[in-house]
């Protein structure tokens, strides 16, 4: 970990100014990415701006009748917020099947939208890494991807995005509000993190000196029918394989609105919004989900140790669909166990 | 076949070491002013500055818990935790819940229980544990068995911990709070039916 | 369900306190964090050593500039092959009890690359931080040789067989009868390969060291992660030329271990010659990556080739394994063993090869050797006894042995039948369903089988030192350890049994080499060996007091023989009466 000075802004304008008036700096919020990949010297910022003073945690309603959810707010306030759990259930459990409770305590919003990529070769100075030092090759293809991705991917990355709160916030079509030098914007959540392409380095939209001050949720938080469903090599504390966010309004055995995101299988969420209209109109049925789940994952791609994830990424499409019609997690034995698409 | 590998120089500049300063911390009720550099962890600056050898490096990466305090009642990695920004906060250490003459009842049931065997990984364990109590959320075993997932034990003493914790909570929740136990009524929740 | 499964027997121990569970002395200690582990020791002015480790697995450093980092405040010596010298010549001077036959490693000793994360310099700072970031910018320059190989599997083939050299060593089994021919001629057979990888010990603590420098000629107070302070003691003595006293080691409280602290590892090499050269106190913790660079327990494949008859008796046993070993020592395990000692068979055929990769030396880990052969055999003699057609547990009954097959010699004792019979009426082994996939919980499906177990009682040379207070206060000492088994408190136990005490009174010391010299804590031998050296010196100390007692005018106890005294609690609780009265003094 390279030596840094460090600033403890008071005020959204001042942290602005202090990370552009400092060379090779970074914004530091619950640091439970920033400084772990500081001690890895991944990340070497020479100076610090702390946003832990500035008054970005509250969770308050919006006119529309959506919530915002405050960059600074920790996961875990968020999580537990009682609106959140009412209005927004999914977002709720998204966020508790990751990390730690200790983790969830620190890491903030904003952070978690910005987290870096767990692959083990960025995460390993020894090996080349485009997305870690753009040009130097990428040694997940053709090594230990187990934990990389299967759509999107190109030639030069395969790394996904780690988070399972922002496959909710996809399902949930959430808007990112930043704030920077040039002002003020918004950004559709889809829109926010990128495919990798020929820029691995990139993993989102934010332009230079942008800082995440709010999540915004629309009213329609699906509380009646989702789910999210993460499948991981441990039971607890693991990043996810396959997850998949689910909300559906549904009026009898019919899916008005479909919305769904599968993390863990791309540089960012992935929403198919051709799959999602498959759904709407249609009255719930094994054979209608193992459509859906065959269209998402059509393009999908493997690379040996991940190869396996198209096929559990179909069975997991098909199994959340499930969960979120019936809202009972538990498996019964029935047609959708040993589904074959 | 030969090969070159250097390890590239990670600055391009020479190198510049920030120089320490004054940090004040407040640990366990007391304020400790320690001269540190930014780039000192809480952890590090507990066990090497404030000779607080009780909160435990496990990893120094957030991937084990053993370096679990307690900062305003909620459970943390201080691993992660910078210690010039956690300034002006409460921090409560395994020192502060308890002394080997006067242990907490948490600490109490760890020995009743046999909730450890090394002890290295135990008082991240009890503050975690702590943490839970705190938050008031988890009832059942399974409750109890996820939310104290971010504490491994090498040593396997999970399901003595498990009973331990399930001890205390069985007989109500408290929150040690500014040195002084205090009884904090039960939540209602709904249970987390995620897979 | 087989008609041989009895009503399991009860078990009495004579014993008010041996065997009885109580609460841990060393609890209070450990849950309130006064417990102190290696890197933990409140030294005054002490310094930081970071070890620097190999990005690549083979090759050869060709450069080190460490000009930069030297020219760091702060920063006191950068350590490489290039400035340490070399303390001793031969091999044997490196090799510690638990090595096993070849040339032990040497860390900073010469520019070679031997196995990924290999330690090759030591950056010594004031501050932990700086001696991090020290370390991460030293410039090295590696040549790098890509034809290494660490994939056991491509050593298929380039095995041999596996040395003497490690201490406790045992060549497989000798073969008997005609194992080929005879699994050709039987009507059931198995034939399979079993394998597991490399895992690692990760205890929660990692390797550390703090070296406390005396400042009176080369005395240090060297506290290590270590599962036996001895051991360290003796290897430092003979790399750097130090007396006992010089080199005391300290391991009061270690967290866990299972095998990596057997040998001493290369961070207390390093911190204690970072501490001789600066003269200064040293501090040197490996991180948790750096852990997996230690040791681990060794990749290891077997081949098993079983057969039974109808009845389900044994016909013929092969058991074979391969294991990984380094390039410079032959680390061996008693893998095949098992499979022989266990099962009855006139025909059985053993093999254990090693072959080298480009890999650190592996060590013993949690019943190393065992924990790989028991896997295996137990897997193909479940699969065996399916082909059979036999219940699991009623074919190991009906291949139950008494004597050991490989030495055919009757074992002292052996009680796995009565084990069996237990766990069987414990679990309700009756109601199990061979049928595979026949059992349900709720939407689990259920697995349910048996397995055994093995693992020989051995016992080392020890030695106790205990002292009684006229207080009725015992102090037991041992240079053994506790790595979380719970030394301390059955020694407490075992003391105060053997002097009719109450617990509290009793105290049990370990871990520091100025105590009586015992083995490193490992292979399950620390209870039986320690424990006996405890209870031998607590009965030796009550014999003395007893002359004492009986040196008194018109002592009740005047008379009594120990040899046909029936209570060691009553005469010993006659001895405390008198001590009330003032009237002994300490042995």
């Amino acid at each position: 970990m390279n030596s840094f000075t460090l600033t403890q802004a008071a005020a959204i304008d001042e942290a602005v100014r202090d990370k552009a008036s400092h060379d090779g700096s970074a914004y530091l919020g619950g640091g439970t990415n920033l400084i772990d990949l500081m001690k890895e010297n991944v990340s070497r910022p020479t100076h610090l701006t702390s946003l832990g003073h500035l008054p970005l945690a509250q969770i308050e309603n919006l006119p529309d009748g959506g919530l915002r959810l405050g960059a600074l707010a920790t996961n875990a306030d968020t999580a537990w917020n009682p609106e959140v759990e009412a209005r927004y259930p999914l977002l709720s459990q998204t966020i508790l099947a990751g990390a730690t409770p200790q983790l969830r305590n620190m890491a903030t919003n904003g952070g978690n939208l910005l987290q870096r990529t767990r692959c083990y070769y960025f995460y390993d100075l020894a090996t080349p890494c485009n997305k870690r030092e753009p040009g130097s090759g990428c040694s997940a293809i053709n090594g230990y991807n187990r934990v990389c991705g299967v759509l999107g991917t190109s030639e030069s990355c395969i790394a996904t995005h780690p988070s399972d709160m922002c496959v909710a916030l996809a399902a949930l079509e959430a808007v990112v509000r930043v704030q920077g030098p040039d002002g003020e914007r918004t950004i559709k959540f889809e829109d926010f993190h990128r495919l990798p392409g020929d820029k691995p380095e990139i993993d989102n939209t934010l332009n230079a000196g942008e800082l995440v001050t709010a999540i915004e949720l629309p009213a329609e938080g699906y509380a009646k029918n989702f789910t999210y469903l993460k499948l991981r090599d441990r039971a607890s504390y693991a990043f996810a394989l396959v997850g998949v966010a689910v909300g559906l309004t549904m009026e009898g055995d019919t899916i008005k609105k479909a919305r769904f995101a599968v993390g863990g299988v791309a540089h960012k969420p992935w929403r198919d919004q051709e799959a999602e209209k498959m759904l709407e109109g249609q009255k719930a049925s094994p054979d209608l989900f193992r459509q859906v789940a065959a269209k998402v994952f059509a393009e999908a791609k493997g690379y040996g140790s991940n190869s396996f994830k198209i096929e559990l990424g179909r069975r997991a499409i098909v199994r959340a669909l499930k969960q979120a019609v019936e809202m009972d997690y538990a498996l019964d034995n029935d047609a959708f166990l040993n589904t074959n698409p | 076949m030969s090969l070159h590998f250097i390890q590239e120089p990670l600055d391009k500049t020479a190198p510049h070491v920030v120089p320490a300063q004054a940090v004040t911390l407040n640990v366990n009720g007391e304020d400790h002013t320690i001269q540190i550099a930014p780039w000192t962890s809480l952890l590090d600056a507990l066990r090497e500055y404030m000779d607080m050898t009780g909160t435990k490096k496990g990893c120094d990466h957030g991937q084990c818990g053993a370096c679990t305090v307690l900062v305003d009642g909620k459970r943390i990695n201080s691993c992660l935790a910078l210690a010039t920004v956690y300034q002006g906060k409460k921090i409560t250490t395994i020192e502060g819940l308890g002394s080997e003459d006067n242990l907490s009842p948490l600490q109490q049931a760890f020995v009743d229980h046999d909730a450890f065997q090394c002890g290295y990984c135990t008082p991240g364990q009890i503050c975690s544990a702590q943490g839970l109590i705190n938050e008031g959320r988890a009832k059942t075993e399974d409750e109890v068995r996820e939310l104290m997932s971010g504490n491994l034990c090498r040593c396997g003493a999970y399901t003595n911990i498990l009973s331990a914790v399930m001890e205390v909570l069985h007989d109500g929740q408290v929150v040690v709070d500014n040195g002084t136990l205090v009884t904090i009524p039960m939540q209602p929740t709904k249970s987390s039916s995620v897979n | 369900m087989s008609q041989t499964i009895a009503t399991p027997p009860t078990v009495r121990l004579d014993s008010d306190v041996v065997g009885k569970p109580i609460s841990r002395p060393d609890g209070p200690a450990k849950v309130s964090g006064s417990a102190k582990y290696a890197a933990e020791f409140n030294v005054p002015d002490l310094w930081y050593g970071y070890v620097v480790s190999s990005p690549i697995t083979k090759g050869k450093i060709t450069k080190i500039d460490a000009a930069e980092v030297l020219a760091i405040p702060g920063v006191k010596q950068v350590f490489s092959h290039e400035n340490v010298p070399t303390y001793a010549w031969f091999d044997r001077s490196y090799k510690d009890d638990v090595a096993p036959g070849g040339s032990p490693f040497r860390p900073l000793h010469e520019p070679e690359i031997m196995f990924n994360e290999q330690p090759v310099a030591l950056v010594v700072a004031e501050t932990f931080e700086l001696a991090r970031y020290a370390a991460s910018i030293l410039k090295i320059d590696y040549e790098v040789d890509e034809s290494f190989n660490t994939d056991l599997e491509k050593a298929r083939g380039k095995g041999f067989d596996a040395p003497k050299g490690k201490t406790g060593f045992l060549p497989p089994p000798k073969p008997k009868g005609d194992a080929e021919g005879a699994f050709k001629a039987a009507p059931h057979q198995v034939e399979g390969q079993y394998e597991h990888h490399a895992q690692h010990h990760n205890p929660m603590e990692m390797m550390a060291t703090t070296v406390e420098w005396l400042g009176d000629g080369k005395k240090m107070k060297i506290y290590d992660k270590t599962q036996g302070a001895p051991n360290v003691q003796q290897y430092l003595s003979k790399i750097f030329k130090l007396s006992t006293d010089e080199a005391r080691v300290i391991s009061k409280f270690t967290g866990g271990a299972f095998g990596i602290g057997l040998r001493p590892q290369h961070q207390v090499f390093m911190a204690v010659m970072a501490s001789l050269e600066l003269e200064h106190s040293v501090r040197v913790s490996l991180t948790r990556q750096q852990m997996f660079g230690v040791s681990h327990r060794p990749h290891t494949i077997q081949d098993l080739k079983l057969a039974a008859d109808d009845q389900g008796y044994l016909q013929s046993l092969q058991h074979y394994a391969l294991g990984e070993t380094s390039q410079y020592e032959n680390e061996t395990e008693t893998v095949v063993n098992w499979s022989g000692i266990l099962y009855k068979t006139e025909n059985s055929k053993f093999g254990y090869e090693l072959t080298k990769l480009d890999i650190e030396t592996p060590a013993d880990m949690r019943a190393p050797g065992a924990a790989t052969g028991s896997f295996a055999i137990e897997s193909a003699i479940d699969e065996l006894s399916y082909k059979a057609k036999v219940d699991p547990l009623e074919f190991r009954l009906l291949n139950y042995t008494y004597e050991d097959p490989t030495e055919n010699k009757p074992f002292s004792s052996k009680r796995l039948i009565d084990c069996y019979h237990e766990g069987a009426a414990r679990f309700g082994w009756e109601q199990r369903n061979p049928e595979p996939r026949s059992m349900r919980d709720g939407n689990m499906l259920v697995g349910w089988g048996m397995a055994t177990g093995c693992w020989d009682a051995s016992m080392q040379k020890s030695a106790a030192k205990a002292s009684l207070t006229a207080d009725g206060k015992l102090t037991v000492s041992s240079a053994t350890n506790d790595q979380g088994a719970g030394t301390y408190v059955i020694m407490t136990q075992i003391a105060a049994q053997t002097l009719g005490l109450p617990l509290e009174q009793v105290t049990f010391q370990l871990g520091d080499t100025t105590f009586p010299a015992a083995p490193v804590q490992g292979g399950s031998w620390t209870a039986a060996s320690v424990g006996s050296a405890v209870q031998a010196t607590c009965q030796e100390l009550g014999k003395k007091l007893l002359k004492l007692a009986q040196k008194m005018d018109d002592s009740p106890l005047d008379g009594v023989d120990l040899k046909t005294c029936s209570s060691w609690t009553a005469t010993f609780a006659r001895m405390r009466i008198l001590a009330s009265r003032s009237l002994l003094r300490t042995c």
